[in-house]
């Protein structure tokens, strides 16, 4: 009955905790304990268990197609499939933003509308403490839901192929679950946004999903339209082609899914050599082979910094818009 | 420190050409039950936000036991309960889990929160109740549980934005009681906002009437009333009201039981 107290009991019964930190201990023992939350960790888990039941029959495949001896097994547990269900990061790319938007969307409405946001409020509390509680506890739900998948389904993997992974992909497998935590806290801090703006949380809900829809099927219509008005002549240089397919590229690298495809492309596929245009002198002469991890995410810095400068943008603006709010009662 | 617990000048508040609170001056001293009298959209409302800084004045100087709540928020809300017009509680905690969330805000050690609040729920009259979860409690009960939320951090200011809104007359009286007894005793300062006469008349010392965002008059029933119709004749009116109906109605009835 009274486990959310036990929380912060544990650690004597003398010294109180930080303002700070109890808010975002309440956020996370209410996260856990919600009903949303676990039917988001079953989805999760079950499309997680499909793509890596998939991958494992797959492997044998893929050890044959490359016989070389160097190609990285463990990492086609988190890329492979065979088109019948996609793969693991293919999978997260997906429901990640759902993640973050769930998590997030009546994140501060719902407070506005219980009544207990003035309450809050007229406590000793910074005003800033409600929204950094709300985004901190979310995102420290969300490592520890991503990081338990990606271990299990490496753990799985270790079982299942016999193979244990190098440090190098240990490390790479790492650095994919960081760049998901910050693809997913993007979308978080986006609900979050909506949710400070939006007095209703199904409006701003829906508006989440209304901006993920757009992102992932309306926009790319909308720049392969743009595409064809501005695409050049078959008579036109090289060098026209090429600046002609760095628009487009440009393009879609507005898009916070295609930062995180390219990047998570990159660290789990180390024969990934550049994610520009590629022309046959560049390519001529190149030995074949791997990238190191830090050639690998040397390559992908711009599109982890693009993520970074969006999540950002959505926390100053719903940050914003917060600190100036007057906070009335119902 | 001594002097006017609460100080406001020339204060004033707009929304866009709208004028909610305009040049109001007012200051309550340590101790005192003051209440703010006025009919709905008075601006009641807003000066007491400002009394908080949970928004800020277009011009004019606040202090709250010597602190400017606009600049200063975070020290004012540790000496100033606040008990807003339709409390909200985390509907799914229980009414004292609701209260060691409050205790654990304001930097209150565990074990010396926890008594408190099991004092303070018995101090308004829900002990027996704690256990329960906040969704279930009934408008009245709500109304003393967020009582006890403004004195889990032992106030110097207490602040009641018509607390007695939704409850019944007689709820009502045992309320006011209550306000005026932990008033008394604790020697707190209590601003009560409230469109009932009758209420205002029955716990406060002082009273300010607010109409249009201007405060139009300030003294104790007595003066005011002189003040206001000077030459309007005694008038004595003898005759039951239907509080006393209803209260005197319900006590029988519970005798009976």
């Amino acid at each position: 009955m009274k486990n959310s107290d036990n929380i912060s009991e544990g650690k004597g019964n003398s010294r109180a905790l930080h303002p700070f930190m109890a808010m975002v201990n309440k956020e996370i023992s209410d996260y856990i304990r919600s009903w949303r939350f676990m039917i988001l960790l079953l989805l999760v888990f079950l499309t997680c268990l499909g793509s890596v039941s998939v991958a494992i029959s797959n492997i044998d495949e893929a050890v044959k197609a490359n016989a070389t001896g160097d190609s990285f097994i463990f990492l086609r547990l988190f890329t492979a499939s065979d088109g019948t269900l996609p793969s693991f990061f293919v999978f997260i790319s997906f429901l990640g933003p759902l993640l973050g938007l769930i998590m997030g969307f009546d994140a501060i409405n719902a407070e506005e509308n219980r009544g207990t946001l003035s309450r809050i409020l007229s406590q000793p509390v910074h005003r800033d403490y409600v929204l950094n509680s709300k985004f901190t506890a979310a995102i420290i739900v969300l490592s520890v839901m991503m990081f338990s998948l990606g271990f299990l389904v490496t753990g799985t993997g270790l079982i299942a192929i016999g193979i244990p992974p190098t440090a190098d992909e240990f490390l790479r497998i790492v650095f994919f679950i960081l760049i998901s935590i910050l693809y997913i806290s993007f979308w978080l801090n986006l609900s979050i946004f909506f949710s400070v703006k939006f007095r209703q949380p199904a409006t701003s809900a829906l508006a989440g999903i209304a901006v993920w829809l757009f992102l992932t099927v309306f926009y790319s219509i909308l720049v392969s339209l743009i595409a064809k008005a501005a695409e050049p002549s078959a008579n036109a240089s090289a060098g026209q082609v090429m600046a002609y397919q760095e628009f487009v590229m440009n393009l879609f690298r507005v898009l916070p899914g295609q930062l995180f495809s390219d990047a998570t492309t990159t660290v789990l596929v180390p024969t990934v050599r550049t994610l520009g245009p590629l022309t046959v002198e560049k390519i001529y002469g190149t030995i074949p082979g791997s990238l190191p991890l830090g050639q690998s995410l040397l390559i992908v810095w711009p599109q982890l910094t693009g993520l970074v400068a969006a999540t950002v943008i959505c926390f100053v603006l719903s940050y914003i818009s917060f600190m100036k709010r007057e906070v009335r009662s119902r | 420190m001594e002097g006017p617990v609460i100080e406001l000048t020339d204060l004033t508040k707009k929304y866009g050409s709208f004028t909610a609170v305009g040049n109001l001056s007012l200051s309550v001293d340590k101790g005192e039950i003051f209440g703010l009298l006025g009919p709905n959209g008075a601006g009641k409302s807003t000066t007491i936000l400002m009394m908080l800084g949970l928004t800020e004045p277009t011009s004019g100087t606040l202090r709250v036991c010597g602190i400017n709540p606009t600049t200063n928020p975070v020290e004012v809300k540790r000496k100033v309960g606040y008990l807003p017009e339709d409390v909200g509680f985390y509907e799914d905690y229980t009414g004292f889990e609701n209260l060691m969330y409050t205790a654990r805000l304001n930097s209150i050690p565990p074990r010396e929160a926890r008594e408190r609040v099991m004092h303070l729920l018995e101090r308004v009259g829900l002990s027996g109740e704690e256990s329960k979860k906040a969704g279930k409690y009934s408008r009245g009960m709500r109304q003393r549980l967020g009582l006890a939320d403004v004195l889990v951090k032992e106030p110097e200011v207490i602040i009641l934005d018509e607390p007695t809104l939704g409850i019944d007359p007689r709820g009502v009286n045992e309320f006011l009681a209550l306000i005026k007894r932990l008033s008394r005793e604790e020697k707190n300062t209590v601003l009560l906002s409230s469109h009932h006469l009758h209420q205002i008349q029955t716990v406060c010392d002082r009273v300010g009437i607010f109409v249009g965002g201007h405060l139009i008059a300030v003294g104790d029933i007595d003066t005011l009333s002189r003040e206001l119709f000077p030459h309007e004749p005694m008038v004595i009116k003898a005759g039951v009201s239907l509080d006393d109906i209803y209260n005197r109605y319900f006590e029988g009835y519970e005798k009976q039981r």
